[in-house]
């Protein structure tokens, strides 16, 4: 840090010599030019390093041993924690489980999606919605577990509003795997649908309002504008938003834990690998088994490239 | 690109290279002794406890305050882990894991003496202490338990007695009639899962030795299969079987809550629920809070006889060991006697003494009168369940296999219970071959 304070002197000196003398600007103003934006960059990169790469390292180190995650010792295995990941069959299945999920994921974006258009145009209150409809992502995904689960109980909230409308199911909605997963998947969307929305929306104030203008003149109808200007002109943002989905849907993760702790079928794919490292102990094992979900999400992401591939869009 | 890819790969060899195990000390074999003379005795010590509720309601405090008059020059400080087990883990990466500690269940018994310092030999420590075998490894005994607990169902009286039982059942078919009586004649749930909180569903496993009374019955799960017809854990995954299958259980257990099944049962919306003596003394405050008599909570054996007496296994709950890398392990070492010894924490908690010429507690009076046959387990084999247990991912101290069997019985995962238990004893005897050898 003391470095970039030294530096700013020097630096502010440079374009003033420039202007006096063509030459090119000596030999140290031009070492510190091409230093600056590194040092700037330190510590950024430092905590990057320490605190996302360093432990993939670590953790891509641990999966090719058997360590349990304390004792001392510790052996190298080569790779064979990963042909247990791909020789056991009941290691993948949870990730059925991600499919109540996906779906969930497809209903939450084309939400997220009509309200970020209603609320673009001028609409009583829009402020308000807004606000109601981000709330949920500034809210702790643990107390939303928990609030959750209150409100799924027998007798529970949901069930004194279904009893509202004279509607009395008596179900317990955590009870099987259907309804469970059912469950977790809409408390998902309710949880993530503001960030999307906020995504959209902010998507969809950068498109220059003259274009409205312009359609109107031409007779364009609303669906029209959504068709022709603003789904062209957020398609970036909702190729993000696609690919974050697809990707969060495989490693969902906080609300099933927390409410079920991934039981009555629904572990996912996290909940299992966290249950190998700290369950049983087995941390190469899990680690594999993180590592090799990276690679399910990054082989997801090129395919979804690759069928998507995300060409500049030029509205005007 | 190109240039990026390089410092990637720069960047990821750095990484790579030093060894990338975060494992602390080697150090080995080290002796807490203790000291001779307990004025002389000085050094700031931190104690790890799970005890969040003590440290917070300042009653760990009161004990480091009677410690302290006897030995004055040490100070104690208290450190509660609200998720024991997953923290210390990582601290133990590291030599910072406080001075006296509880052995986790994630360290081998091997490992003992690399983590912890020795408290004595096993032949001078189990003259006086129970549960010495727990924690040895070698001859030399790592830990010591300050309570001992009782696994054993926590009941509430009043309803049992409403039902028409006073007689504690002696078989799992007579258990069941009393819980379906309670279930037609009073407006209790007959029994509760505590499904959700998981951790509960795991103490079925220590009906392990209550049922055919066998102080060897470890060794047993270390060497056969677990679910064997009339073995004592299918015994007990059978009763729970039944009972949530014939509807004794809650409603929906995917949502009950732990902390409120206590005031429910001292109320006696809860009639029954399997536990240890531990709970015991929790049910009976939880009683005093919600103004209902703390003596109607009772306790009663497994309900299995041989020759005619009920059996109860006593076995230890954590275990106090001092840290191997402690600078004050006289320090430590003469806080775990004091705790253990003179403390009264025992007492404070209506636990059985860890002491072996201490009398039982008055609230298991009513274990003496019926002549229950208390065993303690013998652990030599307990290392080795353990880690075939973590091997095989079957998970008799996890909760994920009950939370499996209850779904089974009340119909949200398809199967039989026959094909169920063949299945985990399937996994657990090949388990079996490739850790031992046999």
């Amino acid at each position: 840090m003391t470095h970039t304070t030294e530096k700013v002197p020097s630096e502010a000196a440079a374009p003033a010599s420039e202007g006096t003398t063509p030459l090119p600007a000596p030999r140290r103003t031009r070492t510190w030019r091409v230093l600056t934006p590194w040092l700037f960059l330190l510590a950024p990169l430092a905590l990057l390093i320490t605190f996302t790469y360093a432990p993939i390292a670590n953790m891509v180190a641990y999966s090719f041993t058997d360590w349990d995650g304390v004792s001392p010792e510790l052996h190298y295995t080569g790779a064979e924690n990963y042909t247990e990941i791909f020789t056991r069959e009941d290691l993948f299945q949870v990730f059925f489980v991600s499919g109540y999920y996906l779906i969930a994921s497809v209903i939450q974006i084309v939400a997220a999606l009509y309200f970020a258009t209603i609320l673009s145009f001028q609409v009583r209150f829009r402020n308000f919605y807004k606000g109601v409809l981000f709330f949920p992502s500034l809210v702790n995904g643990v107390a939303i577990g928990f609030v959750f689960l209150y409100f799924f109980q027998d007798g529970g909230t949901f069930d004194t509003v279904l009893g509202l409308f004279g509607v009395h199911t008596d179900h317990a909605w955590l009870g099987t795997p259907f309804s469970a997963n059912t469950s977790l998947a809409g408390v998902s969307v309710w949880r993530y649908l503001g960030m999307n929305f906020v995504l959209f929306l902010g998507a969809i104030q950068s498109i220059p309002g003259e274009l409205y203008e312009a359609s109107e003149l031409d007779g364009a109808t609303r669906w029209h504008q959504f068709r022709y200007i603003i789904l062209p002109g957020i398609k970036p943002v909702l190729t993000l938003t696609v690919i974050l989905s697809v990707s969060g849907s495989l490693s969902a993760f906080e609300i099933p834990y927390i409410m079920t702790g991934g039981a009555t079928g629904t572990e996912t794919f996290v909940i299992q690998t966290v249950k190998l490292a700290f369950q049983f102990n087995k941390t190469g094992l899990a680690s594999a088994a993180a590592v090799v979900l990276l690679l399910i999400i990054l082989l997801v992401t090129w395919v979804q490239r690759r069928l998507v591939p995300d060409d500049r869009v030029d509205l005007v | 690109m190109n240039r990026r890819t390089v410092l990637a790969l720069v960047a990821g060899a750095a990484l790579l290279l030093p060894g990338c195990t975060g494992t602390g000390g080697t150090s080995k074999g080290a002796d807490a002794k203790a000291p001779d003379d307990p004025s002389k005795v000085s050094g700031d010590i931190t104690v790890l406890t799970v005890r969040t509720d003590l440290v917070q309601d300042g009653t760990m405090k009161k004990y480091a305050a009677e410690f302290n008059k006897i030995y004055p020059k040490v100070k104690v400080e208290f450190q509660a882990l609200t998720n024991y087990e997953a923290e210390i883990k990582i601290r133990m990466n590291t030599e910072d894991y406080g001075d006296v500690l509880l052995i986790p269940a994630v360290i081998k018994k091997n490992d003992y003496p690399k983590f912890f310092a020795s408290l004595g030999t096993e032949a001078e420590r189990a003259a006086k202490y129970r549960f010495t075998d727990f924690t040895t490894v070698d001859g030399k005994v790592y830990g010591q338990s300050p309570v001992g607990v009782m696994p054993g169902f926590v009941y509430n009286k009043r309803v049992w007695r409403e039902a028409g039982i006073t007689e504690w059942p002696t078989t799992t078919a007579g258990f069941l009639a009393g819980l379906k009586a309670i279930k037609q004649k009073t407006d209790a749930v007959p029994y509760y899962t505590n499904f959700a909180a998981q951790w509960p569903l795991t103490s079925w496993t220590y009906v392990n030795g209550s049922v055919g009374c066998d102080p060897r019955a470890t060794t047993k799960l270390a060497q056969g299969d677990p679910w064997a017809r009339g073995s004592d854990l299918r015994v007990g995954d059978g009763l729970l079987y039944d009972i949530v299958r014939q509807g004794l259980a809650e409603k929906d257990p995917t949502t009950t809550n732990w902390e409120l099944s206590k005031p429910q049962l001292a109320k006696g919306e809860i009639a029954t629920q399997w536990l240890g003596t531990w709970a015991i003394i929790q049910f009976q405050d939880a009683a005093k809070k919600a103004g209902v008599n703390p003596e109607d909570i009772g306790f009663m054996p497994f309900p299995a006889q041989s020759d005619g007496a009920f059996c109860a296994t006593v076995g230890p709950d954590y275990n106090q060991a001092v840290n191997v890398h402690s600078p004050h392990k006289e320090a430590a070492r003469a806080w775990i006697d004091w705790f253990t010894d003179k403390s009264g924490y025992d007492r404070d908690n209506l636990a059985i003494s860890p002491l072996k010429d201490a009398p039982m507690p008055q609230v298991l009076k009513p274990y003496d009168d019926a002549g229950v046959k208390l065993i303690e387990l013998d652990d030599s084999a307990g290392a080795e369940v353990k880690l075939i247990d973590d091997e095989s991912e079957v998970g008799i101290y996890k909760p994920e296999y009950r939370q499996d069997l209850v779904d089974l019985a009340r119909g949200a995962k398809k199967g039989s219970l026959d094909d169920f238990l063949a299945d985990l004893g399937k996994k657990w005897t090949a388990t079996q071959k490739s850790v031992t050898g046999r």
